[in-house]
């Protein structure tokens, strides 16, 4: 009988604590809240996303979606909620918050690379001074990941000598100089002339085949089809509904869904 | 005497007692830029400070210098203060009340410069978790610095000239010895035609050292119109820098 419980106990043991070493969440938001005065920019939302996993958000415009990832990595304060990013939670703490950032990159919609530095000075900045690397190290560094975005030819211009898809693929490499756990996409493709989305978009599904940890807020309904595991579809600062893409596509749960999707897809 | 002189003015140029006033005013400038940028760089961050004390503060100070004229601001600093118990020699005197002064506008200048630098630029220092010092050492300052040259050209020129307020509180700059060797000679023309021309001189020096600094600071920009960017964003900030 105690020996029975003794292994029920070990057993209990290692069912809870061996799954949660290895399953801890890429990112896990419970409750959180944002408010901009009078504004609720996040309402109530809960969302956990698998190491691995590749998640589009999208949503109207005003829906919350550039909130949500943004207060993943803390450029915007949550107000109420948890936030626990591979395990650290988000607690207004410096030390956490670094720890957080570390384990993140992010690609912005204006791509927001340094316009006083060349390609390759842009690259090495953070790891040269954050990570502490020696000048040599981190422009291996960067050539290696600006050879995988296919501009390493770019490597001493300024971003201002650039097409805006190049550009986007130097922050997406600058931000790789970093190895992230996590990719975090803000619009990377909204700002882009039509012709230059699409090599944008090639880089971002190279990055999904390596098992890169993705979330991207995009209305490129094509790239969520082929790329996502599953859609977070948000509205009024609410995560409305979540399924994979198919589900999503084809069989949207909530009217609001539904008239987003007729009006998106032409 | 009823004529202007070249000759005389020629000599003036060259006469060795002015030279040294030009040498006394190039020192006030420069010391004043210096102490005027330190200053004022430290006003600015008070200013866009959120602690109430400090922006409070460093609004007043700007309302303060830049509402009145620095020539009562010497002279209360060189013949006003010592009524309270404040004395200091009369190099201290000008440099105190120029630094002051130049600090109010400078101020100004630095924290426009700091504001013009996009929001998205810290946010992608913060992404990439680069510490508050080196995002201010190397992506904000080096920005905002290519926009504080025109104004900060404008304002030190004005300051060079601005020095020949100093001759009031009894300085022996440019302006003073010009002063002192009129009243020596009467040949009023002439000795400020060589005033005129060092004045003319010294702006016209710091006018292409002005040109030089904006092109140095300026390369990114200047490669960028080579090719007009598909992107809005940079298009504004380049378009930003040169307004």
């Amino acid at each position: 009988m105690s020996e029975m419980s003794m292994n029920a106990a070990g057993g209990v043991e290692g069912a809870v604590a061996q799954p949660q070493l290895r399953e801890v969440p890429a990112v896990r938001m419970e409750a959180v809240y944002k408010h901009y005065g009078d504004f609720t920019a996040l309402h109530e939302v809960d969302l956990k996303v698998a190491r691995g996993e590749k998640i589009v958000v999208c949503g109207p415009s005003g829906s919350g979606k550039s909130t949500l990832i943004r207060c993943i990595n803390h450029i915007e304060k949550h107000d109420e909620g948890l936030i626990y990013v591979n395990g650290t939670e988000l607690d207004h703490q410096r030390k956490n918050i670094d720890a957080v950032r570390r384990d993140t990159g992010m690609v912005f919609q204006s791509f927001n690379l340094f316009p006083h530095m060349t390609v390759l000075e842009n690259c090495i900045l953070a790891p040269m001074t954050v990570s502490g690397m020696s000048q040599a190290e981190a422009k291996d560094l960067a050539m290696h990941f600006l050879t995988k975005v296919r501009i390493p030819d770019q490597a001493e211009k300024y971003p201002g000598q650039l097409s805006g898809g190049q550009q986007q693929r130097v922050a997406i490499a600058r931000a790789l100089c970093m190895r992230p756990k996590i990719m975090l996409f803000d619009e990377p493709t909204s700002a882009l002339d039509p012709e230059m989305v699409k090599e944008v978009l090639e880089t971002m599904k190279k990055l999904a085949e390596e098992g890169m940890t993705m979330l991207c807020v995009t209305h490129e309904m094509g790239f969520a089809r082929e790329v996502a595991d599953r859609i977070v579809f948000m509205n009024e600062g609410k995560v409305v509904e979540q399924a994979a893409p198919e589900e999503f596509f084809k069989n949207p749960k909530s009217e609001r869904a539904r008239t987003f999707l007729d009006q998106i897809i032409h | 005497m009823s004529h202007f002189s070249p000759t005389a003015a020629v000599n003036y140029f060259f006469n060795y007692f002015l030279m040294k006033g030009v040498l006394v005013t190039i020192g006030l400038t420069v010391a004043a830029v210096i102490g005027g940028l330190i200053l004022g760089m430290g006003i600015a961050l008070m200013r866009m400070s959120s602690n109430p004390v400090l922006s409070g503060f460093s609004r007043f100070y700007i309302w303060f210098f830049r509402g009145t004229p620095l020539l009562i601001q010497l002279v209360v600093i060189y013949s006003g203060l010592p009524q309270l118990g404040i004395k200091f020699s009369v190099i201290t005197c000008a440099l105190v009340g120029l630094i002051l002064n130049e600090a109010a506008y400078l101020a100004e200048i630095v924290r426009s410069g700091f504001m013009a630098v996009s929001a998205g630029q810290r946010e992608a220092a913060w992404a990439l978790s680069l510490s508050p010092w080196v995002t201010f050492r190397r992506v904000t300052l080096p920005q905002a610095f290519r926009l504080m040259i025109p104004p900060l050209g404008n304002s030190i020129n004005s300051l060079l000239k601005a020095t020949s307020l100093a001759s009031v509180i009894s300085v022996e700059e440019l302006m003073r010895r010009s002063d002192m060797l009129m009243q020596e000679h009467f040949q009023i023309l002439e000795v400020y035609a060589a005033a005129t021309a060092y004045y003319l001189i010294l702006t016209s020096v710091w006018d292409a050292v002005q040109r030089r600094l904006e092109k140095h600071f300026g390369r990114s920009t200047a490669a960028k119109s080579r090719r007009v960017p598909a992107s809005a964003p940079v298009v504004q900030a380049s378009v930003e820098a040169r307004a």
